[in-house]
């Protein structure tokens, strides 16, 4: 698994999509990595224990596989620290007021067929796509 | 919730950030090269999709025949697709092609304790606070 392959991505998609599937199963909850996290900043949420578990299983996981495998740590830096830093600050807003990122709403809602996630994806991957245009434009 | 239960979803996390470096989506790279259309454009994330939603779907489908008082599955019915929804969205995508990273694979990378990962997650807590404590987003 040293040379990145079409099918490493398939491959991860199952796992994700079961990973997903039995974290629905153990809290109930649909396990949206945005939701997962933003609710933990909230002093009032009960349930932090399994939150915070599935995400340090989540970092534990893929510090693993960086270190198992090649393809996997393959890291190319494509902006600037600055723009990583208002890129989060805009992730972080947008996915909470839309109530969900590429898991929640990407693969959950959709895999659901929920009609709000089917919306929610395909307006963040366009205006993603557009965002991608105009900065290579501007910038590069 | 149980020990057992705790330990178990702590797997399950493990699986999740296994198949997203697998899959190659912790790389920005990669993320925006899908992105990207006018590019050299990598079809890798829709691969990744296709697998993840697939599974899930078909699990999902599968368990609800099983549900009973033991298996007590969320509602996965839609949300009205109001004014929040399609900003907020839209909002998220401006970030995630600003950055390449979505909140996962941005976690995902403090794992290798990557300067990019370092920066973006502290930011999106931020952001994620703001909208909760301002915006009522916190259902």
């Amino acid at each position: 698994m040293n040379d990145y392959a079409l099918w490493h991505a398939l491959i991860g998609g199952i796992l994700i999509g079961f990973a997903s599937l039995i974290a629905t199963v153990l809290s109930g909850k649909i396990p949206g990595i945005s939701g997962v996290f933003g609710r933990l900043l909230v002093p009032a949420t009960p349930d932090k224990k399994w939150r915070s578990l599935f995400l340090l299983g989540l970092i534990g996981g893929a510090a693993l596989s960086f270190f198992l495998w090649d393809s996997a740590a393959l890291f190319r830096p494509m902006r600037p620290l600055a723009v990583m830093g208002v890129a989060g600050l805009i992730v972080g807003f947008g996915t909470r007021l839309g109530g969900g990122c590429t898991s929640g709403h990407g693969v959950c809602g959709v895999g659901t067929g929920a009609k709000d996630s089917i919306a929610a994806t395909l307006i963040f991957v366009v205006v993603a796509m557009v965002t991608v245009l105009i900065y290579n434009r501007a910038v590069l | 919730m149980k020990a057992g239960r705790l330990f178990l979803i702590f797997l399950a996390g493990a699986l999740f950030g296994t198949g997203l470096a697998i899959s190659g989506m912790t790389d920005p790279g990669r993320v925006i090269g899908f992105l990207d259309v006018f590019g050299a454009w990598d079809p890798a994330l829709l691969f990744v999709m296709a697998g993840a939603v697939g599974v899930y779907g078909l699990g999902m489908l599968l368990l609800r025949r099983f549900q009973n008082q033991n298996l007590k599955l969320p509602s996965t019915a839609s949300s009205p697709i109001d004014r929040q929804l399609v900003v907020g969205a839209a909002i998220f995508g401006v970030g995630w092609g600003l950055g390449g990273f979505c909140p996962g694979p941005s976690l995902a990378n403090l794992g290798a304790l990557r300067i990019e990962a370092l920066v973006f997650v502290p930011a999106m807590a931020i952001g994620m606070f703001l909208a909760q404590r301002f915006c009522g987003a916190d259902q």
